[in-house]
């Protein structure tokens, strides 16, 4: 294979960002080449720079940041060039897409309005030849019904839709490179697949070359011809995918791609009790209505659900947003109002109000997924970790409490030193330790985990899989594990339910499930996810 | 590792302290030098108006007929020309003639005769006037139709001048500043008391409860500001306690609105969420989790309602319905101003100053503190 | 849309019931009346004026008797202006007070504006400090202070503008009151138009227009200032309301024969049907204006839908 042509070269870009707490480095001297029609992936986790590195080149960097060095595009220093002559490679030759497809569209305008201005702007077009162009485009990215999309606003089409969209925006003018910044990370497993289907379709008819910005792994495997490794603002580590994947050379990249979490958990003994059970289970939520607003909308986010967590047991529930499975999480837990029957050692807890509820709430607890918005502000660690004490163990001491606290947190891998901190200077794998002591200190029988590894990186979340896991096993806990993320409830649950639109699609032994999935949905997450030979690239 | 394990075994008796978010904020007020000047402002012209009226040698209701509207000046008065008038004028009162005049250093002696005897009494004419004190008969002739009479010249210093009836404006201008000041912190305070509860309760008890006290919230907010504070005055008179009330009671209604917000902003939180399912009480959320993430706001409001509640009690004591004579305040000083602005412009410019200054300071600290507390909005 | 309009106006009915029952009576139950002033009326007269307005009627009664003639448009006569009508009172008024806080609006509007943007383009630039140190000004001092300073600099000293009058609403004479007016308005809409359009620029929607190559003046003004707008547009609804209804302190200062002035006279002389006649106006020209934000809403934003 002969080295194409250079596109884009990036030599020794530095970016930095003034901030309240001084100079942050973000891109330290780094160095990139793209081809012409080749693939390139950027991979790192949050903080590598990875992002920064593309904004700086398209000089779209927050105000408080500057970047040095040099971007070529065809032997034009994009950094210093004009804002005339920057305007005419940005949207034409180089074009971008972002992971937030929900706010990239301006929501003021129609979709057919904001797919005509670039081409407009490019390509000197009259509106209705520019109108046809956009059309042409819309059906390129294969958006259902274009004609009367085009009048569509942004907040009628859902976040797969849009992404469509902005797609053909940065298609408009036939550009020579596309970046592509996470473009899939906020969207659903099926929708992420159709998604990078679209694009390596799109790059085989058009031939441009892709920046492909990512923390996925198995994105870079499958889409990628070269990839770059970053870390902390530099690159570690670079070379042809298959390479660095079957040999990497810098232990960044080899820890990164350990990173998968791995193992399996063995079911309970058959005879193991069932300790939480929900009969039946349906949750409602009213939206709107009101003075002369009409009847309220009935949203039934849980329907009639059957479940039965037996000691010792991790339930996996995966589902896209919107399936209901955090809500069922909550509704077992009795925090949300529900119908039904819920029974927890053998008790009926249904109907049970916040009193009776109250001395059971130690042995039901629960962690969230985002760990910033789990922990108090304005409490230290220490208060955050002992508040359960302070309602299930009235009676201890301070000084026993902090003497709990110093236990919790050396269980859950953190120096019992840190307890007198605040959260904010912690980082989010650490919260999230700290949200798992705060549970475990009340030494609970059962805990519903709810995506409590999706806002981390996946070296992190491997930890904290692996810290679930020892904790179960040291405790005998009973898990409820919620989460979009295969890879991870494949490591975590020995039973597992799929849920669709607040209702169970299939459940089943975990390993039976991935091996052999029956229903249609499942089979249609389970490709998206794992299977990687769909979505290559026959280059 | 040896050493780890000893270090672990110790720092579990005194672990790091960390920074709390209070503890960044003040770092970051500190760091904000208009926030800080403006503080330092403040304190001064707290302790001015607080301790400066006890250094002023007028008393502010002290009237000086003979110095109306005299201009601010460093140099002290009776200027020199000023004392044959101020004499003339005493004489003339007591019906005498001045035959002759002179001054010694600080002191002046006349010599007054009359076609009657001249009563010795009459040397109270001088000590009237606003230009002499310290009068002594030195001498009468025989026939006690001439007398010698000295007395010191009054030094006086007018350093903002005087009013339209001839008060000291600097005593007033302190005077005032005490007054608008007290008013803007108490006023503020019933504000952010009513306020607060108010809205917490709202925010709280949320659901019907809610809605109605919103409900309320809303009408009071219709009705016309002004109306509302009109009323409150007739009510309750024009009187300085109930002045402050009334104006706290008429601007919590923000205050209300936005505690509400945030409490209820805050219940909805992830780690309120955390703590009910950990079994807290409604107390203990309302104590550990909502009370302290409430605090910022209220006093960023604060600081900002402070500012409001002085221009408002300004604005009444402007139109005639604050603070009544012969109590002060800068907006009685401005309205006062503002009518003589043709032929005494300082008595406009020295209290306006005084208030524009306050609140600019205020709005400072406000700002400070609302970067402060709450970085990401910068 | 239609329908969402005319159920705002139908919940205004109540608000504006609630509004007038409160001020009615509470300026009843406050102590003192329209004719027990230091007037030296004699009892018999003060009978004789309290029987001709129905003064002596339960109270009940008189405030049937207003409800009814104020879904007539009947104001009522004035008390203490026997000679007017409170509907004459105001159609005279408004004829100055509303040109005069028209005008004040709309400098507030295009110049508060204009600076929010200059200052938001330059943000923590000069331009930025500069901006913000006339809006903190603006905000900051008190209108009864700019206007006598006003008529000090422009009036007395440089005698370019005279000191006070209506002048029958002459240019000359509306610049001083216009400024006086504008001023704090425009110090607001200058810092809130500031915050949005930074806010505005932020957005990743911007980012998208950027990177897409899109020229400065689309991206600023087809994009950012559109979405950066609607802040201005919901204060902008109570501040006309108050503005068009005249300001005590400017007519005060510069004797000008608005409505501003009749608010806090009727108060204190007890003028019950002038003080009625003020919170109806004030309140009608807020829901009238209100509405008017809505709809502005609804041209600007295509997802605010009302059904």
């Amino acid at each position: 294979m002969s080295t194409p042509e250079t596109v884009l070269a990036v030599n020794d870009l530095r970016v930095r960002f003034r901030t309240l707490d001084g100079v942050v480095d973000a891109v330290k001297g780094i160095n990139l080449r793209v081809g012409a029609g080749e693939t390139v992936a950027i991979v790192g986790e949050s903080g590598s720079g990875k992002s920064q590195t593309m904004m700086a080149a398209m000089r779209l960097l927050a105000s408080n940041g500057e970047a040095t060095g040099s971007v070529d595009y065809r032997g034009r220093n994009l950094l210093t060039l004009s804002k005339s002559g920057l305007n005419e490679v940005r949207g034409r030759k180089i074009t971008m897409i972002f992971q937030e497809p929900m706010t990239s569209l301006d929501p003021l305008y129609t979709i057919g309005n904001q797919l005509i201005e670039p081409i407009q702007r490019h390509r000197k077009l009259g509106a209705s030849a520019a109108r046809e162009e956009a059309l042409k485009l819309l059906r390129l990215v294969k958006i259902p019904d274009p004609e009367r999309r085009m009048k569509s606003y942004p907040y009628e089409m859902s976040g797969g839709q849009r992404q469509r969209v902005m797609i053909a925006m940065a298609l408009a003018n036939d550009p020579d490179i596309l970046i592509a910044d996470e473009p899939t990370t906020a969207l659903d497993v099926t929708i992420q697949a159709q998604i990078l289907t679209l694009l390596a379709e799109l790059q085989r008819k058009l031939g441009m070359a892709i920046v492909f910005i990512t923390h996925d792994l198995g994105i870079v495997r499958r889409f990628a011809d070269r990839v770059y490794v970053m870390r902390q603002g530099e690159v570690v580590e670079e070379g042809a995918t298959e390479a660095v994947f079957s040999a990497p050379n810098h232990a960044y990249t080899k820890m990164l791609l350990s990173a998968e979490p791995t193992g399996r958990k063995a079911p309970p003994s058959p005879n193991a009790p069932v300790l939480l059970e929900g009969r039946n289970v349906e949750v409602v939520f009213k939206i709107g209505g009101g003075f002369l607003a009409g009847d309220p909308m009935q949203l039934r986010a849980v329907d009639r659900i059957n479940i039965a967590l037996k000691k010792g047991q991790t339930i996996g529930i995966v589902g896209e947003s919107g399936s209901g499975k955090s809500t069922l999480g909550r509704a077992l837990l009795r925090l949300l109002p529900s119908e039904g029957g819920v029974r927890f050692e053998n008790r009926d807890i249904s109907k049970a109000d916040r009193g009776e509820m109250r001395p059971l709430r130690r042995e039901l607890q629960l962690v969230f997924q985002d760990p910033f918005g789990s922990l108090s502000p304005r409490m230290t660690v220490g208060q955050i970790i002992t508040e359960g004490l302070l309602v299930h163990e009235p009676s201890l001491s301070r000084k026993q409490r902090d003497e709990r606290a110093c236990q919790a947190l050396e269980e859950v891998g953190l120096d019992p030193f840190v307890r007198n901190r605040y959260p904010h200077e912690f980082s989010g794998g650490q919260r999230q330790r700290i949200a798992i002591a705060r549970a475990m200190i009340l030494k609970p029988k059962v805990v519903v985990l709810d995506e409590p590894t999706s806002a981390l990186d996946r070296s992190v979340q491997k930890q904290i899989v692996e810290l679930l896991r020892k904790l179960q096993k040291d405790h005998d806990l009973s898990y409820l594990f919620i989460s979009h993320d295969l890879a991870v409830v494949r490591a975590m649950a020995d039973y597992l339910i799929v849920m669709k639109q607040g209702k169970i699609v299939e459940e089943g032994m975990t390993d039976a499930i991935f091996d052999n999935p029956r229903e249609e949905y499942t089979q249609t997450l389970m490709a998206a996810a794992m299977d990687p030979t769909k979505f290559r690239l026959s280059a | 590792m040896t050493d780890a394990t000893a270090a672990s075994a110790t720092v579990a008796a005194k672990p790091v302290v960390g920074r709390s978010l209070w503890g960044d904020a003040w770092a970051r007020l500190k760091a904000n030098k208009a926030a800080m000047i403006s503080l330092y402002y403040l304190i001064l012209m707290a302790v001015v108006c607080i301790v400066g009226p006890f250094f002023v040698s007028h008393q502010y209701t002290t009237i000086y007929p003979d110095y109306v509207r005299t201009a601010p000046s460093f140099s002290s008065y009776p200027r020199p020309e000023m004392i044959e008038t101020a004499l003339s004028d005493a004489v003339k009162r007591m019906r005498v003639d001045i035959k002759e005049w002179h001054q010694e250093g600080s002191r002046v002696s006349v010599t007054v005769t009359s076609s009657k005897k001249v009563d010795e009494r009459n040397v109270r004419y001088l000590e009237r006037s606003d230009a002499f004190d310290s009068v002594t008969v030195d001498s009468t002739s025989s026939d006690g139709l001439e007398m010698v009479m000295s007395a010191s010249v009054k030094q006086q210093y007018f350093l903002f001048g005087t009013d339209n009836v001839g008060r000291d404006l600097l005593s007033r201008t302190l005077m005032a500043g005490r007054i608008s000041l007290a008013i803007g912190l108490l006023a503020g305070i019933v504000a952010v008391v009513i306020g607060v509860v108010y809205g917490a309760t709202a925010g709280f008890m949320g659901g019907k409860t809610d809605e109605v006290m919103m409900r309320i919230v809303d009408v009071l907010y219709s009705l016309p500001f002004i109306f509302f504070v009109i009323m409150l005055v007739v009510f309750f008179g024009r009187n300085f306690v109930l002045m402050f009330l009334a104006v706290g009671a008429v601007l919590w209604l923000d205050m209300a609105r936005i505690v509400r917000g945030q409490a209820l902003s805050i219940r909805r939180q992830e780690y309120v969420q955390a703590a009910e399912a950990m079994g807290v009480s409604s107390r203990g959320i309302v104590r550990r989790h909502v009370i302290p993430n409430l605090l910022g706001p209220v006093v960023i409001y604060m600081t900002l309602l402070v500012p409001q509640v002085i221009l408002l009690e300004s604005f009444l004591s402007f139109l005639g319905l604050g603070v009544q004579e012969p109590m002060t305040s800068w907006g009685v000083l401005i309205s006062a101003g503002a009518a003589n602005i043709g032929s005494a412009n300082w008595m406009l410019l020295f209290p306006a100053f005084f208030l524009v200054s306050t609140l600019f300071a205020l709005n400072f600290i406000g700002d400070g503190l609302r970067d402060a507390l709450d970085p990401k909005d910068r | 849309m239609f329908f969402y309009l005319l159920r705002r106006l139908l919940t205004a009915i109540p608000t504006m019931f609630v509004i007038v029952t409160i001020a009615f009576f509470l300026i009843r139950v406050a102590p003192g009346g329209p004719f027990n002033q230091e007037r030296g009326l004699s009892p018999e007269i003060k009978a004789n004026l309290e029987a001709q307005f129905g003064l002596n009627d339960p109270l009940w009664l008189q405030y049937w008797n207003y409800l009814k003639n104020l879904l007539h448009g009947d104001f009522g006569p004035s008390y203490n202006l026997p000679d007017f009508t409170v509907a004459e009172l105001f159609s005279e008024g408004l004829k100055v007070s509303i040109p005069l806080g028209l005008s004040a609006l709309i400098v507030a509007l295009l110049l508060g504006g204009t600076l929010g943007i200059i200052a938001a383009l330059n943000q923590n630039k000069s331009g930025d400090y500069a901006v913000i140190a006339v809006a903190t000004a603006g905000s900051t001092i008190p209108t009864f202070v700019i206007a006598p300073i006003i008529q000090l600099l422009f009036g007395l000293t440089w005698k370019l503008l005279p000191v006070g009058g209506w002048g029958g609403g002459a240019f000359i004479n509306m610049v001083g009151p216009v400024l006086t007016l504008a001023l704090p308005q425009m110090a607001i809409v200058a810092r809130l138009m500031r915050g949005s359009m930074i806010e505005s620029l932020r957005s990743h929607h911007i980012r998208t227009a950027r990177a897409m190559g899109l020229s400065d003046w689309s991206v600023v003004v087809k994009h950012a200032l559109r979405g950066a707008v609607l802040p201005i547009v919901s204060y902008a609804g109570p501040a006309a309301a108050a503005l068009l209804t005249g300001s005590i302190v400017v007519e005060t200062i510069f004797a000008i024969p608005g409505v501003g002035r009749y608010f806090v006279q009727a108060a204190l002389n007890r003028d019950y049907t002038l003080v009625m006649g003020t919170v109806v106006v004030i309140a009608l020209f807020t829901i009238v204006f209100n509405l008017i934000v809505d709809i502005m809403y609804a041209v600007v934003d295509p997802r605010v839908r009302y059904d």
